[in-house]
């Protein structure tokens, strides 16, 4: 009897209890609401990009595609060292610091390589950031929640490759408001940012604006088929990686 | 106990106001900065820390070094200490604020700062260094007024509280771990990518944050009837030669790791300090002064016969002082920072602004600290514990100078007196 009143007195209590949090956790939970992919959005279980530096190789080269990413993704040119970048370009020495020679073959030693966020297998940016803004999509893509970020800039400081910027002032201040691309958002102040991988194009079916731009200069595809495109030209060309001592996995990769 | 801070003499008053105008200043230049964002300092895409930050990390140092004299009491009944324990836990509580207020200045959005706690992500040591760091101010907080509190009823300190000064003590050491957790983790930083960062950050917080408190209980000691143990002040000051040596002993293991092991990653950033690199030597005369004042510092303090003249004491502490702030305060982060992912230099200098901003922070952690220090010291006057004999000692030491130094003694005695009645 006694046992009884207790258990009743258990289950109320429980049931009270579940009615309280069961709203609430079914309106909160993200898993619940049904996401309606675009028919025919692109899907990898891991992107990768190469890059033929024999194609693209200078300035002028890499500056449209630069132009095309930076157009797209409302990012502001600002003429200080507070400058905000996703795709430039960089001489062989800063791109590969460590990967130099004396002697190397003028050709390569002139060169100018495109640098962009490498969207690392084991992105130290994500692993440092202590709210999670910063985080690894399941297809390996390194994405950023620009509301969730407080700005600590941790990240920037834990990337070695330096792809990582941060919106000093007011973005907006910088860009040409006539010509935004209303598609995509500005960032607000405080906040950081870089490449995506054109994560909102490859969710439509399209591929990232800088592939598109360089006439098969850069190569985009999944890293795990084997029958892709990335991993026909990587097993075609010899390719390096920037930094590999930094244990990171970039999946860009370039072909000297 | 609080209005124990209202009553002083007018030197006080005037002390409490300057720091009031410094905090309003800041204040002024802080809320600039909330307006137009992290543009006004400094720093840039490349040299995304900068002077905030170093200060943190300096000042974690500071907080931790309390333990030195909580430690030797309730780990070895040191009984020196007894009455100088309070003053670590509440340097502690000033410091911890300052930390705290130097990271929120820093931060780009910070508004969402609770993110932190919001989305707990333990794989960050941010996350940890804000639990650690809250976690510290807290044990301080309680450990420190239920002492106190106690004290002033004239009742033995509760049993209970114990526990919370043992973890404390052992708390101590993970702040600054920690700390430096936060920079020693990351790839691709080479000046901060090495083991015995922790322990560099540990040696040096327990040489600075000690000689700081030694220097502000100087001037506590100038402005109240209170008097240090003459012993607790002797052991403290070894515990700081000692911490000293240490520092400097790890430095020296790190360019000797990195010369004899001629990589050039782990040379990088110590020939940028030391000799600059790529046209840029802008930290090299600093570093060289640090290296130097470190030198003078130990040579005032290893000799015990300079180290126990107290009149030179104080010199050799803020040299010391001086020089750890250099290397920790900023060749550490500029020298961690500067040298870029692209093996450039990008030079980085805090603008006016962001020296006033930390000037404000400064100045809050010191009204906290003279805050709690005047209420410690008022109530240490009630009670009589460590308060000035007129031969200099203190009522804890065992003195026996008073018959013989009668005469000089004499003429010190009114003006402390003067002072305390003030
Ligand atoms: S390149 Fe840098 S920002 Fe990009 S994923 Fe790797 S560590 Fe993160
Ligand atoms: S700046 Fe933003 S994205 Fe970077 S670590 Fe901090 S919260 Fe994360």
């Amino acid at each position: 009897m006694k046992n009884n009143r207790r258990n009743f007195i258990k289950f109320a209590g429980l049931a009270a209890a579940s009615l309280c949090i069961a709203p609430k956790a079914m309106a909160s939970s993200g898993h619940a609401a049904p996401v309606k992919k675009h028919a025919d959005g692109l899907n990898a279980k891991h992107w990768a990009m190469v890059v033929d530096t024999r194609k693209l190789n200078s300035e002028e080269a890499i500056a449209p595609l630069a132009a095309a990413c930076h157009a797209i993704h409302n990012v502001s040119e600002i003429d200080t060292k507070q400058n905000i970048k996703w795709l430039w370009a960089s001489p062989y020495e800063e791109c590969f610091p460590e990967q130099q020679n004396p002697y190397m073959d003028d050709s390569v030693k002139e060169r100018m390589f495109p640098m962009l966020c490498n969207h690392c297998e084991q992105p130290p940016c994500v692993r440092v950031c202590p709210t999670k803004a910063t985080y690894q999509r399941p297809d390996g893509i390194v994405a950023m929640d620009y509301h969730r970020c407080i700005g600590c800039r941790y990240c920037m400081a834990a990337c070695p490759y330096g792809s990582r910027s941060f919106n000093y002032s007011e973005p907006r201040k910088y860009l040409d408001l006539t010509k935004l691309n209303t598609e995509f958002p500005t960032r607000m102040r405080g906040v950081v940012e870089k490449c995506n991988f054109c994560v909102e194009r490859l969710s439509v079916g399209k591929l990232p604006a800088c592939v598109e731009a360089s006439n098969g200069a850069l190569t985009f595809g999944d890293l795990t088929d084997p029958e892709s495109d990335v991993r026909k030209v990587l097993r075609e060309n010899y390719t390096i990686r920037r930094k590999p001592s930094a244990g990171t996995e970039p999946s860009v990769y370039y072909i000297i | 106990m609080l209005e124990r801070a209202l009553k002083g003499s007018p030197r006080y008053y005037a002390w409490i106001g300057f720091l009031m105008l410094v905090i309003a200043a800041g204040a002024g230049a802080w809320i600039y900065q909330l307006m137009e964002g992290l543009t006004i300092t400094g720093m840039s895409r490349d040299v995304s820390w900068g002077f905030y930050i170093a200060q943190f990390t300096y000042l974690v140092g500071v907080a931790a070094s309390g333990v030195m004299i909580v430690l030797p009491y309730y780990f070895h009944h040191y009984k020196p200490n007894k009455h100088m324990v309070i003053f670590g836990e509440f340097m502690a509580i000033g410091a911890c604020v300052m930390c705290m207020l130097f990271i929120a200045v820093d931060v780009g959005q910070p508004q969402r700062m609770f993110n932190v706690m919001l989305h707990p992500t333990p794989n960050s040591i941010l996350f940890w260094d804000m639990t650690v760091l809250i976690g510290y101010l807290t044990l301080n907080l309680l450990c420190g007024w239920v002492c106190l509190e106690h004290d002033r009823m004239r009742l033995p300190h509760p049993k209970w509280i114990k526990p919370f000064i043992i973890i404390s003590i052992v708390w101590a050491f993970s702040i600054h771990t920690v700390t430096a957790f936060l920079y020693q983790g990351l790839p691709g930083r080479h000046y901060w990518l090495t083991a015995i960062l922790a322990a560099r950050f540990l040696a040096s917080a327990f040489c600075s944050g000690p000689a700081i408190l030694l220097l502000v209980l100087k001037v506590t000691e100038k402005v109240t009837s209170f008097q240090m143990p003459r012993n607790a002040v002797r052991t403290l000051t070894k515990i700081i030669a000692y911490a000293m040596v240490v520092n400097m002993f790890f430095l020296a293991l790190e360019i000797f790791t990195a010369f004899y092991s001629n990589i050039p990653g782990h040379k990088h950033s110590i020939v940028y300090l030391f000799a600059g690199v790529h046209g840029h030597h802008e930290l090299v005369p600093f570093m060289w002064t640090f290296v130097v004042m470190a030198v003078v510092s130990l040579t005032l303090l290893i000799p015990p016969r300079f180290r126990d003249n107290q009149k030179l004491l104080p010199w050799a502490l803020a040299i010391l002082v001086v020089a750890t702030w250099i290397d920790k305060g900023l060749g550490l982060l500029i020298g961690g920072m500067n040298p870029t992912p692209f093996e450039t230099i990008t030079p980085y200098w805090p603008t006016g602004l962001e020296l006033l901003i930390s000037a404000m922070v400064y100045a809050i952690g010191a009204l906290i600290v003279t805050v709690l220090f005047k209420i410690a010291t008022s109530v240490k006057q009630d009670l009589e514990q460590s308060q000035a004999l007129p031969c200099g000692c203190s009522t804890e030491d065992h003195c026996d100078c008073s018959s013989e130094e009668e005469a000089p003694a004499a003429d010190e005695a009114p003006a402390q007196e003067a002072e305390a009645a003030a």
